[in-house]
């Protein structure tokens, strides 16, 4: 049984000699994640916004919908996407099951509602400060959704950092989705409960290390570039 | 657009008379100032003119014809400002317009020229003092060449010598054939920029005369005790 410290000397050493199973995973991950932080800025900041600032029949309705789905158990959104890229399913014909392309879905359907919540508190806020000078310049809809989504660009990064969060720590969807198959579609934290359930220590131990390091040196990141765009346009 | 004829407007948001009727006339050229106390409805007005409010009863009729698309323009007491450069901020105003950044560009460079703040073209609108930031409003109002300007209370807590340069182009702006529609409670400025007052209190319009005669022989009592600084508060309302 090995002890404690031996397990994180091992995980040390395992990340010291940039251990190419790790490296392959962590590379993996962060290009799922990534593609999925993307979609999800893409769909999900102006889907906040457009719910900040429309009004449109349901809008209440589709409000407090975005809030609740913010909790969603990711392993719910594995099912539903597993049933839709199945072979029996409507988008089975494409063959995306059990690839990172799957993974990338599932993930995007999860930090979309997180995302489109926060950006919505956000643009709602600017919304109200400038919505009486925006009418009167007649700014269309868009305009006003664009308009805003740039003004609250830093405070948004504060979305952006939470769904990268969520997408790099969930394992549910990308477990059911992906399969965990080893080179193909093992990303870190379902490589961390594989390897775990194994009794592989070291590597789970040095696969938590990577995930968190790139977490907080993103957050770190986001946070300098934060505070500079803060002192430069206030 | 001019005459502007506004006959019996309201605005009774719960019940509680905003506008009371208000009847008036407005021509094609100059500046008026609409004076009254805290309450009279003077904002509201503005807000209705250029369509944010829709008013509960009455008439605005256009030269003829219902409220244009577009000539009407309003700088508010707390300008919106975008975390941009000032350049930016101020060519906000020709996106609407379908016109290219380019050219938005270059006419917000010209216009900043005219407003003092070309040296400040590059840096941020939230870093601008309150003065500039008027200036910056007015610049933007004024890129669009808006047949009718609507200010509240533009100079309020400016200092003198900004207000100075706030009226300034307020002058430049109605040179260049802008009719202006300006709130203030700054009696001094009304007599230095008006061409004529409009006084309000409890939602109506109580005088409409040439700004000389408001302050040398006032019509009511109300506007009297107004420019004596003598008006009761409870008459506000």
């Amino acid at each position: 049984m090995p002890t404690l410290s031996t397990t994180l000397l091992d995980a040390v050493a395992l990340l010291a000699t940039f251990d190419a199973q790790v490296a392959e995973i962590v590379w993996l991950s962060l290009r799922v994640s990534g593609a999925a932080v993307v979609l999800g800025t893409a769909i999900g900041l102006p889907l906040g916004a457009v719910l900040a600032i429309g009004r449109f029949p349901g809008q209440q309705a589709a409000i407090v919908l975005i809030n609740g789905l913010m909790g969603l158990p990711s392993v719910v959104v594995g099912v539903v996407v597993y049933l839709l890229l199945s072979r029996s399913g409507p988008f089975g014909a494409f063959g995306l099951l059990y690839t990172p392309s799957a993974m990338v879905i599932a993930q995007t359907l999860l930090v979309i509602p997180l995302m489109a919540a926060i950006a919505r508190q956000v643009v709602e806020d600017a919304w109200q400060r400038y919505e009486e000078e925006l009418r009167v310049m007649r700014f269309s809809w868009w305009q006003s959704v664009t308009t805003l989504l740039y003004d609250c660009r830093h405070s948004l990064m504060v979305a952006v950092l939470a769904g990268l969060g969520r997408a790099m720590s969930e394992v549910g969807a990308v477990m059911v989705v992906g399969g965990n198959i080893d080179r193909v579609t093992r990303v870190m934290t379902t490589a961390i409960a594989l390897e775990t359930s194994k009794g592989d220590l070291p590597l789970a131990i040095a696969l938590g290390i990577v995930l968190v390091v790139v977490i907080l040196v993103l957050n770190a990141v986001a946070f300098a570039v934060r505070g500079w765009a803060m002192r430069r346009y206030g | 657009m001019f005459p502007i004829r506004i006959r019996g407007l309201r605005f009774r948001p719960n019940g509680r008379a905003v506008l009371d009727g208000v009847d008036l006339d407005l021509a094609g050229e100059g500046i008026t100032l609409v004076l009254g106390p805290n309450g009279a409805g003077k904002s509201v007005l503005l807000r209705t003119l250029c369509g944010l409010i829709t008013p509960s009863d009455g008439d605005i009729d256009w030269g003829g014809g219902r409220r244009p698309a577009s000539g009407v323009m309003m700088v508010f007491q707390h300008p919106m400002l975008l975390r941009a450069s000032v350049l930016e901020n101020v060519s906000l105003a020709m996106k609407p317009l379908g016109v290219s950044r380019a050219e938005r560009q270059r006419k917000a460079a010209d216009v900043l020229e005219r407003v003092g703040l070309a040296h400040r073209a590059g840096d941020s609108g939230r870093h601008l003092s309150g003065g500039e930031v008027q200036r910056l409003a007015l610049a933007r109002a004024w890129l669009t060449r808006p047949r009718l300007l609507l200010l509240d209370e533009p100079t309020a807590s400016l200092d003198p010598s900004a207000t100075a340069e706030v009226e300034r182009i307020i002058r430049e702006i109605r040179t260049d054939g802008t009719r202006i529609l300006m709130t203030t409670h700054n009696l001094g400025q009304a007599t230095r920029l008006g061409d004529d007052v409009v006084f309000m209190s409890a939602g109506r319009v109580r005088e409409h005369t040439p700004v000389q005669r408001f302050f040398a022989r006032p019509a009511s009592d109300e506007a009297r005790l107004f420019i004596q600084g003598e008006l009761p508060w409870r008459m506000s309302f």
